[in-house]
């Protein structure tokens, strides 16, 4: 049997590469390098990892120029640039999330969790300041008002949307009417959250005396700012819908809403949810629209229908502007940062619920 | 079951677009009648009016009458859901809902239009359609798997099911093959021999051997030109057009000169 033997040898097809350790010995390098220059005025650990950073990426550069050419070197160099940018764009995420649990998580007691603020005093914070008594006082009162507020809206903003973006994609194709909502959808996309708190107040003003502020009120001014949302993210659901899905339907002798709600709107209901779902948590953190329109309260109301109602938004923004203990503003300062963390938890609870939302929903495939 | 289409006088717009021109023709119940011709010619087009599926494509109308068993499609007070649900139609590519198993796109007729159904009435309804189209042994011990992980020409088949199901009189298949291979091709074929027995069956294809295979009678569509209506050029017995063709055109097309 006839069997080739090749001489073993440099082999011809490889040019000279750098070897995998040397990117590592560059590395080392450059963070000795700049810990030295960056002692040199002051040793700063900021300061320290952005000298490393570009040591490294002008020495891995220059170094691959040398070993591997040019080609090489700018698609290292770019390779660079797209990590730094991508770390840049997470810093702020990395650093706002450290900061919310190290300052939230002391105050995130069952206490704080379980109690309003009803009868906690600037004298209750002296005594847990000055003698070491617990913090009492919590944001029961304004996770009830989010969570009631944010399901008004939705109750609102949901039917509102979804019909609005049936009747773009389904019905209103090209007509004058259609292309007026598109625009005015656009438009109040853009309206400033203040703006639609205005609204709201002047709108319930109007019916039912001035300074009518109640979490209905703030929810209707929080579904003037979703609706626009849920109307773009169903509108764009419903159009990757296969128009082939629609002919079989019709085809079978299926009457044209009926097509609708039993074969478009399933078939897009994962992404519709959530879409939705996104909707609230771009709500949830709204301030200033709840100020205007539910005011402000330091005990439970259940009744979205009547009185001020709280939020977590408005229970942080009193805490931080106007102290329990205008002396001792301490535990002030750890409630405001629980409240802000149940907010960041509950926004990206209400992510996770999106994407599963999305799974659970979607059209199954697999045999 | 199964019922005659006569067209007399049939136009086609699209908007001021004239599509299709003056086509009179009559399709005989239980029989396989298939239209042929170049791309653009207008035959999908005219397929789809015979169910007023055009009627999807905002400004498309017609003039004319579309008559089956003798009752005009386009008479005033005639509800194109109705007619739909007389006379099916098998797309190019097949689109089984992609939300239903097996089962539920078989019974996606009956279901979709809020129909009571008995369990038992289902699974004999489920059962038959499937057999119809050939898909029973392939399918029977997952009919609640999704409907879309079937092959291309199960699913094809799944559609036909799907159509049969609600019991029309007619079965339009508009290129039923063309995105399949020649062996899923070749059961669709068989199938179609097999609906002609109780089914009017109108199918559009571009491909002539297919056509020579299946059809008892055929139709040839041509334009004179780009931006020209597409004409019924010449209808008759399947044998007749590709072994002895009346008109020129006919004859350059189905031997292959055409240019």
């Amino acid at each position: 049997m006839f069997k080739a033997t090749v001489e073993r040898r440099h082999s011809a097809l490889t040019r000279n590469r750098l070897p995998k350790s040397a990117l590592w010995v560059v590395l080392a390098a450059a963070v000795v390098l700049a810990a030295a220059l960056s002692s040199l005025v002051g040793f700063n650990l900021a300061l320290w990892a952005v000298l490393a950073a570009v040591l490294f990426v002008a020495g891995a550069t220059v170094a691959t120029r040398i070993v591997e050419g040019g080609r090489s070197a700018s698609n290292r160099f770019i390779t660079f640039v797209v990590y730094g940018a991508f770390i840049l764009a997470l810093l702020p995420l990395l650093s706002v999330m450290w900061t919310v649990l190290e300052r939230g998580l002391p105050g995130l007691t069952s206490n704080f969790l379980f109690t309003s603020m009803n009868g906690v005093t600037g004298a209750i914070d002296n005594r847990t300041v000055e003698e070491g008594t617990p913090v009492l006082g919590g944001a029961y009162h304004a996770i009830i008002g989010t969570l009631q507020i944010s399901l008004m809206a939705t109750v609102i903003s949901v039917p509102v949307g979804l019909l609005a973006a049936i009747y773009l994609v389904e019905y209103g194709s090209g007509r004058s009417l259609s292309r007026a909502i598109t625009f005015f959808v656009d438009v109040m996309t853009g309206i400033p959250s203040i703006v639609a708190g205005l609204f709201a107040a002047a709108l319930f003003g109007m019916f039912f005396g001035p300074s009518t502020r109640t979490g209905f009120v703030a929810a209707v001014a929080l579904s003037v700012l979703m609706i626009p949302v849920v109307v773009r993210s169903t509108e764009e659901m419903l159009r990757i819908v296969p128009n082939e899905l629609r002919e079989a339907s019709y085809a079978l002798g299926v009457r044209k809403w009926r097509t609708v709600m039993k074969v478009v709107i399933p078939t897009s209901i994962s992404g519709i949810a959530s879409g939705v779902t996104l909707a609230i948590a771009r709500v949830v953190g709204e301030t200033a629209p709840i100020l205007v329109a539910a005011g402000f309260a330091t005990s439970i109301n259940w009744n979205v229908f009547s009185g001020w109602m709280a939020s977590l938004p408005t229970f942080i923004y009193y805490q931080i502007r106007t102290p329990t203990s205008p002396t001792n503003i301490e535990p002030s300062d750890q409630r405001a940062w629980a409240a802000a963390l149940i907010l960041i938890l509950f926004v990206m609870l209400l992510n996770l619920v999106a994407r599963l939302v999305a799974k659970f929903f979607a059209p199954k495939t697999g045999r | 079951m199964s019922k005659r289409i006569d067209v007399q006088d049939l136009n086609i717009f699209y908007g001021g677009f004239k599509a299709v021109e003056d086509v009179n023709i009559r399709i005989e119940a239980r029989s396989v009648t298939a239209f042929i011709g170049p791309s653009g010619c207008g035959k999908s087009t005219f397929l789809r009016t015979l169910n007023r599926m055009h009627e999807v494509i905002p400004g498309a109308r017609v003039q004319g009458e579309v008559l089956l068993d003798g009752d005009n499609l386009y008479g005033p007070g005639v509800d194109p859901v109705t007619v739909r649900s007389q006379i099916g139609m098998v797309f190019q590519r097949p689109n089984p809902f992609p939300t239903m198993s097996i089962r539920d796109n078989v019974l996606a007729g009956v279901k979709l239009n809020n129909k009571r159904i008995s369990k038992t009435e289902a699974d004999t309804l489920v059962e038959k359609s499937l057999k119809g189209a050939n898909l029973w042994q392939e399918v029977k011990d997952r009919l609640n798997k999704p409907g879309s992980g079937l092959s291309g020409g199960q699913q094809q088949r799944l559609c036909i099911a799907r159509a049969i199901a609600v019991q029309p009189e007619v079965i339009l298949m508009d290129e039923p093959c063309s995105a399949l291979d020649p062996i899923s091709t070749m059961a669709i074929e068989d199938l179609i021999d097999e609906l002609k027995n109780n089914y009017t069956v109108v199918i559009v294809t571009h491909n002539m051997q297919q056509a020579a295979r299946v059809s008892e009678k055929t139709a040839f569509f041509n334009i004179a030109g780009t931006g020209e209506p597409g004409r019924l050029i010449e209808y008759s017995d399947t044998t007749d057009i590709f072994n002895n063709p009346r008109e020129k055109t006919t004859e350059d097309y189905v031997s292959g000169r055409f240019g």
